[in-house]
């Protein structure tokens, strides 16, 4: 491996695990305002949504600056995108519905914005579990079939944040429109596909 | 009604963390630049990008002044702590997030401040900031405050009731509704000088109440809370609470109250009409379009691990008071 490729490994490790480590300690010892559990949800939501753009923007980003050696490191920040994406899903059965389950699936059912939402946690989980190198090439051809998903994930997560706020759309739109670019610049895959 | 004499504040002090050390935490959070870009958006307006570790050196909190009143009959309820009432709060002239209030509020100018009471009635007047304290005898209500995103806090309020108010200024005939106004000034709201720090909303922000709900015992002018005058996050120098309602029609910072014929328009159903009603009773069989409200979550100490939700009441557990109000209305169709 090379060495900045290393660098670029253990920053990404650190700051991803520190600060969601940070965010459940300090929310468990009730230090994050009047109510830990919106703030956790917003967090690790908000969390997987920059980190699953981040992952997208590797591809574009390492042919526009030609540094190879960034795409060594697009799997492990999809994996934190989907390790954010699994603690935000599970906060909001633990912590918001607190355990009722039979809540929990009415809500998912009932609620567009999180079927939405768990729609798209679910192509995570997919990608995740399918993003060993063997299965990788156990897969052959389907496997970038199938992680071709990731950009109805990622849109789906843009449509769940935008319509689970209350008012102020300011934020949400423009995570639509970093979206939208970064889908955008693979219009030619969608395209020949 | 009665109110027996009792202590309201069950909680120790210590159970309550210090708000300095409250707010640095928060801060730090918010330096650690992860919070998502709202958080960077909003601080841009009050600081230079490069001022992130000294934004709050220049600003001095609120001052709060103990008041006199007559205590309130506790509540078989755990009081949410004080520091969680004044730094969790809608008030999106001062920002959309829930800490952004007590963060862009505190320069609010409360004294001197005006109130006019006008319209339907005989003797319009208006009253200045001492007597806004000092015209009524103060009272203690600790209240459920039920927010329409299905939290909810316990609140021991300090205020007059609307009617004595309304009693002063004799309705007329034609006075139907009450329509109330918050303070509009962009130079001090920084929410009302710009679309994208206020959630798009049309500002000031209006609510109403029908005359016979306004003149319910439990309609409270609130000026203070935790036996203070009330801090500008919370609608310094007063504000209304309508404790059977969700949260939202307890309008905060009020510069006018107008007695008139018609239903009067209300923030939140012009912004969304299929989400929020001009009645707005707390109620359990009516869901938000998005959430259900069936139960919420009760803020009070205790961090992630809080067992904390539990079901909500019809009318917020004030029926008995006010169910009459609505005896032969369909809550679902007005909700």
């Amino acid at each position: 491996m090379r060495r900045d490729t290393l660098t670029l490994k253990v920053l990404i490790h650190a700051i991803s695990l520190t600060l969601l480590i940070n965010v459940y300690y300090m929310a468990i010892t009730d230090q994050l305002g009047a109510d830990p559990v919106e703030y956790v949800l917003h967090f690790t939501g908000i969390g997987a949504l920059n980190l699953l753009i981040l992952s997208l923007a590797v591809t574009p980003l390492t042919k526009y600056i030609k540094k190879p050696f960034l795409m060594q490191n697009r799997r492990l920040v999809g994996l934190y995108a989907f390790l954010y994406a699994l603690c935000h899903v599970l906060s909001f059965w633990a912590f918001e519905i607190q355990f009722n389950l039979a809540l929990f699936f009415e809500e998912i059912i009932e609620r567009p914005y999180i079927t939405v939402g768990m729609v798209a946690f679910i192509i995570l989980v997919l990608l995740a579990i399918t993003s060993w190198s063997v299965v990788k090439k156990r897969m052959g051809r389907r496997w970038q079939k199938l992680h071709n998903w990731v950009y109805l994930a990622i849109l789906l997560g843009g449509i769940h944040f935008y319509w689970s706020v209350k008012a102020s759309v300011t934020e949400p739109v423009i995570y639509g429109v970093i979206i939208t670019l970064l889908l955008f610049l693979r219009k030619r895959k969608f395209l020949h596909s | 009604m009665k109110k027996s004499i009792g202590s309201a504040v069950n909680l120790p002090e210590c159970s309550v963390t210090d708000e300095s050390v409250y707010l640095a935490r928060r801060t730090m959070l918010k330096q650690l630049g992860f919070v998502g870009a709202t958080g960077l958006l909003a601080t841009s307006s009050q600081a230079s990008p490069l001022d992130w570790f000294s934004s709050n050196k220049d600003k001095t909190p609120f001052k709060t002044t103990p008041l006199t009143f007559n205590k309130g009959s506790p509540l078989d309820e755990t009081l949410t702590p004080e520091a969680k009432v004044t730094s969790h709060n809608n008030f999106y002239e001062f920002g959309t997030s829930k800490s952004d209030p007590v963060e862009n509020a505190q320069q609010l100018q409360v004294n001197p401040w005006q109130l006019r009471i006008e319209g339907e009635c005989e003797n319009p007047i208006t009253l200045d900031y001492d007597q806004l304290l000092s015209m009524f005898t103060l009272q203690e209500r600790i209240y459920r405050f039920r927010c329409v995103e299905a939290w909810s806090m316990v609140i021991p309020w300090i205020g007059f009731p609307l009617a004595d108010l309304l009693k002063k200024v004799q309705p007329t005939s034609k006075a139907k509704f009450v329509a109330f106004q918050t303070l509009y000034d962009p130079k001090q709201m920084p929410g009302q000088a710009s679309r994208r720090i206020g959630g798009g909303i049309d500002y000031p922000y209006v609510e109403g109440l029908r005359i016979d709900e306004a003149v319910n015992d439990l309609t409270l002018l609130s000026v203070g809370l935790y036996g203070k005058t009330l801090p500008p996050q919370n609608g310094a120098p007063i504000r209304l609470v309508v404790p059977w309602k969700y949260g939202f029609k307890s309008i905060k910072s009020i510069v006018s109250i107008r007695l008139v014929e018609k239903m009067p328009p209300t923030t939140w159903n012009i912004l969304a009409p299929n989400e929020y009603g001009f009645y707005a009773n707390v109620n359990p069989n009516v869901d938000h379009p998005r959430w259900s409200q069936a139960s919420e979550r009760r803020l009070t100490s205790g961090g992630l691990f809080a067992r904390n939700r539990i079901d909500t009441l019809p009318f917020n557990g004030y029926g008995e008071q006010v169910a009459e109000l609505y005896r032969n209305m369909n809550l679902t169709k007005h909700f």
